[in-house]
């Protein structure tokens, strides 16, 4: 084995970043020790809980089961990229004006999952709803109040689109 | 994790010279599988050599025989988002669609699924009742076998040192068929099936032409049921003939208690299973009724 570290490119959050990091170090450990982003949080770093996922080239990912060193050359949005400023999000006004947050830890992978639905699908079904986001465990909410966001935002973004 | 490489060859060629290079190395196509078994200590290879490069492991394309050509390493969103798939092979759309939720289906490869030979794997029943081969690469060049014969126990493939899984030959819907999957799960998302049941048929003059049944979870391997198929052939589509080989489907299983279900729950699933899958697959063939 080499036992070298890996120089990694990438796209973060709209900013070209570039750090070192081992293979084996997961993209969730790069974005939170490497680079300081600690919104992508670790709940059961074996895929289930969604608590870590973050949209690499327009796909939702849980970044516990991505290796840092694939990044390289990728675009990559973690929940800090998604206010302009002081200004929240829609998704991110709707899941605090809804009570869809509680200790908040499921809620930048909620988020995150909910923008990837509605880029793809501006006016989902309760069903589709629950199927996008059926990876992410919440423990504070019973997810109604997740859901009944998502559909505020939907609304939202569609009334902006319009 | 221990330490180990990364190496993300572009070539087949160059991602065959590296497995046998190094014997302690492991493909790695979406890692939902092999990056949650490196981190419970299961397994420590040296290098991880990453397919997801390869143009051949991720081609997802239709010959002109109207063949389905599916590289090993392509995500399932990719193939429940073709048009393609979804119209000409909808119980492989559907698959994909279950297995796991959102995040992991923009990872999670069917030759992933395939190679790690758990016998529950969802993708895999499918792909026997649709005849899939597999196309296999390594040191002695290329085979070709049917998918029925990859597993050889749980967690054992035919595959031998430095051989890599290419992708899947799906051959062209026949006129008149249909397919169908089904598992019962606890949970109806982000669960492990307790017991699974993928039909095949052709319907032709009235009678089914042919048949296959193909189970999941429920045996050491995924399991084609070949006596199924063989008694459907030529035999009217009625409630009674599909139920007479859902029972030799409930007949053929092995299976066995764990946290998961007992052997006897699992036994009444595969019929039950067998049975609605079938019915399934008759009535989409007769939809495809040219
Ligand atoms: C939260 C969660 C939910 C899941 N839900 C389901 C489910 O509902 N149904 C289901 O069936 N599975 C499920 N799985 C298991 C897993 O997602 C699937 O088995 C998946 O298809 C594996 O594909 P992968 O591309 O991630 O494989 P990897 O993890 O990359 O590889 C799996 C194994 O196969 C080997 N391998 C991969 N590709 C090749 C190749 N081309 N040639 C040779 N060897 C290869 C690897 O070395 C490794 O041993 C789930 C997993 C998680 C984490
Ligand atoms: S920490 Fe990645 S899915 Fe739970
Ligand atoms: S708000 Fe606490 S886990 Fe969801």
């Amino acid at each position: 084995m080499t036992r070298e570290k890996v120089r990694v490119q990438a796209i973060v959050n709209e900013q070209p970043v570039e750090f070192l990091c081992e293979p084996r170090q997961s993209l969730l450990e790069c974005l939170r020790d490497i680079l300081g982003l600690t919104g992508a949080k670790e709940g059961c770093n074996d895929g289930n809980c969604g608590a870590c996922a973050v949209i690499m080239d327009g796909r939702l990912v849980n970044s516990c089961l991505v290796l840092g060193v694939e990044a390289h050359g990728r675009r990559i949005t973690t929940i800090e990229g998604l206010a302009r400023g002081a200004e929240l999000h829609p998704i991110q006004r709707a899941f605090l004006e809804q009570g869809a947050v509680q200790c908040g830890f499921c809620t930048p992978g909620l988020i995150l999952a909910t923008k990837v639905l509605l880029d793809r699908h501006p006016d989902p079904s309760e069903p589709q709803i629950r199927r996008w986001l059926a990876n992410h465990l919440c423990r504070c909410t019973g997810y109604d109040k997740i859901v009944r966001a998502v559909r505020k935002a939907a609304a939202e973004l569609r009334e902006v689109r319009a | 994790m221990k330490w180990f490489d990364y190496a993300a060859p572009r070539s087949l060629a160059e991602a065959l010279d590296l497995l046998a290079r190094n014997p302690r190395a492991r493909p790695f196509a979406g890692g939902t599988d092999l990056l949650v078994q490196m981190r419970a200590g299961q397994l420590d290879p040296d290098l991880l050599v990453d397919l997801k490069h390869i143009p051949e492991l991720n081609e997802l394309d239709c010959d002109g025989s109207g063949t389905l050509r599916l590289g090993a390493a392509v995500p399932c969103c990719r193939i429940y988002e073709d048009e393609r798939v979804r119209r000409h092979w909808p119980a492989l759309a559907e698959v994909a669609e279950m297995i796991g939720g959102i995040p992991i289906q923009s990872r999670a490869s069917l030759g992933g699924n395939l190679c790690n030979a758990a016998p529950s794997a969802d993708s895999v029943p499918v792909l026997i009742a649709l005849r899939a081969v597999c196309r296999i690469a390594g040191p002695l060049g290329e085979r070709r076998i049917a998918v029925e014969e990859f597993c050889t126990g749980p967690g054992q493939t035919v595959l031998g040192p430095g051989e890599l899984l290419v992708g899947f030959e799906i051959p062209p819907p026949e006129p008149a068929s249909g397919a169908c999957y089904l598992r019962f799960t606890p949970r109806a998302e982000m669960d492990i099936a307790v017991a699974g049941a993928a039909a095949a048929v052709r319907l032709s003059n009235g009678v089914i032409a042919w048949a296959r049944v193909a189970l999941a979870a429920v045996a050491p391997t995924p399991l084609l049921v070949r006596e199924a198929g063989d008694w459907l052939a030529d035999k009217a589509p009625t409630e009674e003939n599909i139920r007479e080989a859902a029972e030799l489907a409930r007949k053929a299983a092995k299976p066995i208690t764990d946290m998961r279900g007992t052997a006897e729950q699992r036994r009444h699933l595969v019929g039950v299973l067998t049975r609605r899958a079938l019915q399934q697959a008759i009535a989409r063939a007769r939809e495809a009724q040219p």
